[in-house]
């Protein structure tokens, strides 16, 4: 088996888990990548704990099972920490990609993990402060682009202005640009 | 040209639709095929097909219309799934009787009850039966392709009989996967210009689905049946032009790693990808596990099978279906008929192969590399004379 | 498309057990199932066509607007013409085959 990146997305059904995990299947995409990208459905609602993965490698993608020791975990809303075991199935050397007021030592107590590497992103007051709602996946794709390097976080603006451009109003496609920006320079690793 | 896209296993249905550009899509939506109908929907409403779309009040209708339409001359499509495959059920059988060359998308999915709207081949198990074609589908390239070919196989003059290119519902049907696309004039190209063989339209009298009873309606069941000698050259040759036109070739089924291997795996659908990978990782380490993909179920392959499973020790089938009270389930019945010669005594020819049966995947049930690679060195015990169960489960409480 | 015989093959039976020709049952003679036959007397017959409109197997055969006989061979004996025959006219009369 070729090397694969494999990614799980944790949110709360209306977080935008899903959306945010397309985008980032188009935004690495590019001329030679393979893609998996699919969303987990249950029975969920509104705010029900809801996680999305993406598989990402240079060869075809056979696999149809499920991503069960995630090379990345992002967690859209720290509450999720609580509510779920975000650390499920992790390999030693994971990435943690958190939204959070607090810094990655405060997080690394908090899921009881001292290896690999987190990052934190206070992303819902980010969101507010840019798009003015409280969806994070933007936000949390720009800290995922600085945290991994899989993708550059132009290129990732590129790709969601072209993706959210025929669904939303200028200012609010500015406001999700500034919130990527903004995530890059605010990430912090620990 | 070829142009690589990030799409929605639903979507590539939809895509490919448009670019057959069919004369009349009739459907009703449902989990977890409705984005085939809606995303249709809005070709249509943008202008983008000439299609007639008719937007029928339930799967009933849909495949009334369907047969109607395709008697009246046109090409005709749609899709389904699930509940609504079985809404559809006498009509299934009048499409294929009246030898309508209908193709259907089936997005694979549980039956009730209890209700569930995930993946298995309970669905199109229930309807092998019924004298449509089946395809199945391993990825989302594969269902794109197999909307394509299925035009081209079911209206091939010797044929003239409905399909369904079947796909796992949600595991393939709202998984996003990179495919390579066509053109519209390479579809179209490909496709051709539908010749009906039959138009209630031209003005010729003519009956069609008359009342057939003691005299003719055996004759007539027997006629329908030598149709199907004709498709598996079709399939063939059909997979073999798509490949020589695009880079692509498929047959009727596909043999992984089986060049010397000591057993043999066999599946349905998005598990054969999986299967793949297993495959490899334990041929890396020297365990001769070979995988028999299963692409055409109806007509079933039956000499390929058998050609292609005698070279092994012993076989393992995964069903993702159950026959309630029957001897081991739908696929494993297909493979063991196949594996006793077709000789004029049907005995068992050669030497007596051991083929288990386990059923996976009912309902969504996520089936994981691990208790692939399970099964595999169950099945590779066999081979060395372990006994097991033959027929059992994987992945249930 | 020649007749399809009762004592055709599958293999000579049209493709999805159409029947590619219309008017097909006038070949098939139900006269055989008559009890009864409807005799016509011509001499009392006003031609109004009255039995012509109601006979359900199109057995009342006419000639320019007049009636001109009975369609023995699909006639099943029935009776509705000579019941719907007016009383004073009386024109046909339902006699044991």
């Amino acid at each position: 088996m070729a090397q694969m990146t494999e990614i799980r997305w944790h949110g709360r059904g209306g977080q935008g888990a899903k959306t945010a995990a397309y985008l980032l299947a188009e935004a690495v995409m590019g001329d030679d990548a393979y893609i998996q990208a699919f969303p987990e459905y249950g029975p969920e609602r509104m705010g029900a704990p809801v996680r999305a993965f993406v598989r990402i490698s240079k060869t075809p993608i056979r696999m149809h099972c499920p991503v069960l020791s995630p090379d990345i975990v992002v967690v859209l809303d720290p509450t999720l920490m609580k509510a779920v075991d975000v650390t499920e199935g992790v390999p030693e050397d994971a990435v943690f990609i958190i939204n959070s007021t607090e810094g990655p030592a405060e997080v690394r107590q908090q899921l009881g993990i001292n290896t690999g590497r987190v990052y934190t992103v206070p992303a819902l007051k980010i969101a507010m402060e840019t798009i003015k709602r409280p969806i994070p996946n933007t936000v949390m794709l720009g800290a995922f682009a600085k945290a991994t390097g899989l993708l550059d976080v132009d290129a990732l603006k590129e790709r969601v202005r072209a993706q959210l451009g025929s669904k939303l109003r200028p200012d609010v496609i500015q406001g999700n640009m500034d919130a990527i920006d903004r995530a890059a320079q605010e990430v912090q690793e620990g | 040209m070829s142009e690589r896209i990030l799409i929605e296993g639903n979507e590539a249905v939809a895509l490919a639709l448009k670019l057959i550009d069919p004369d009349v899509v009739a459907a009703y939506p449902i989990t977890p095929a409705t984005e085939v109908v809606q995303k249709f929907a809005e070709y249509v409403a943008d202008g983008e097909v000439v299609t007639e779309f008719v937007a029928v009040e339930s799967e009933h209708s849909a495949m009334s219309a369907c047969i109607g339409a395709s008697t009246a001359g046109g090409r005709v499509m749609t899709a389904t799934s699930s509940q609504g495959l079985g809404l559809m059920w006498e009509m299934l059988y009048i499409a294929a009787s009246l030898r309508r060359p209908i193709t259907m998308a089936v997005a694979n999915r549980a039956l009730s009850g209890n209700i569930n709207i995930h993946c298995d081949h309970s669905d199109t198990m229930g309807a092998r039966d019924a004298g449509w074609i089946h395809l199945f589908s391993e990825n989302t390239q594969e269902i794109f392709d197999n909307m394509i070919q299925a035009v081209r196989i079911a209206e091939h003059p010797d044929v003239r009989l409905p399909v369904m290119v079947c796909y796992d519902g949600f595991v393939i049907s709202h998984a996003r996967e990179v495919i390579e696309s066509l053109s519209k004039e390479e579809v179209q190209s490909f496709v051709g210009k539908h010749k009906a063989s039959l138009s209630l339209l031209d003005l010729e009298p003519k009956t069609v689905g008359p009342l057939d009873l003691q005299d003719y309606y055996f004759e007539h069941k027997r006629s329908q049946a030598e149709a199907y000698k004709a498709v598996p050259g079709v399939i063939e040759a059909v997979g073999q032009e798509f490949g020589k036109a695009f880079g692509r070739s498929y047959a009727q089924v596909e043999e992984y790693n089986m060049d010397g291997a000591e057993v043999a795996l066999v599946a349905l659908g998005s598990t054969n990808g999986t299967i793949k990978d297993v495959v490899d990782g334990m041929n890396e380490s020297g365990k001769k596990v070979g995988l028999l993909k299963i692409r055409a179920f109806r007509p079933f392959p039956a000499e390929l099978v058998r050609a292609s499973l005698s070279k092994v020790k012993a076989v393992g089938v995964f069903d993702r279906s159950m026959t309630f009270g029957g001897w081991g389930n739908p696929l494993f019945t297909e493979i063991r008929s196949a594996m006793y010669g077709t000789s004029g005594n049907g005995c068992c020819c050669g030497p007596c192969i051991p083929i288990l049966d386990r059923v996976y995947g009912l309902g969504g049930r996520e089936i994981s590399m691990a208790e692939i690679e399970q099964y595999a060195d169950e099945v590779l015990a066999v081979a060395k004379g372990e006994q097991v169960e033959l027929i059992d489960y994987i992945g249930v409480r | 498309m020649s007749k399809i015989r009762p004592d055709a093959s599958w293999k000579e039976l049209p493709e999805g057990g159409i029947i590619p020709e219309g008017g097909t049952s006038a070949t098939f003679k139900t006269g055989d199932w008559r009890s009864e036959r409807p005799v016509w007397n011509g001499e009392s017959c006003i031609h109004c066509l009255t039995c012509w409109i109601n006979c359900p197997d199109s057995s009342i055969l006419v000639v320019d607007q007049k009636m001109t006989g009975i369609d023995y061979d699909h006639c099943k004996g029935c009776g509705i013409c000579a019941s719907v025959c007016p009383p004073k006219v009386n024109a046909i009369t339902m006699v044991t085959e």
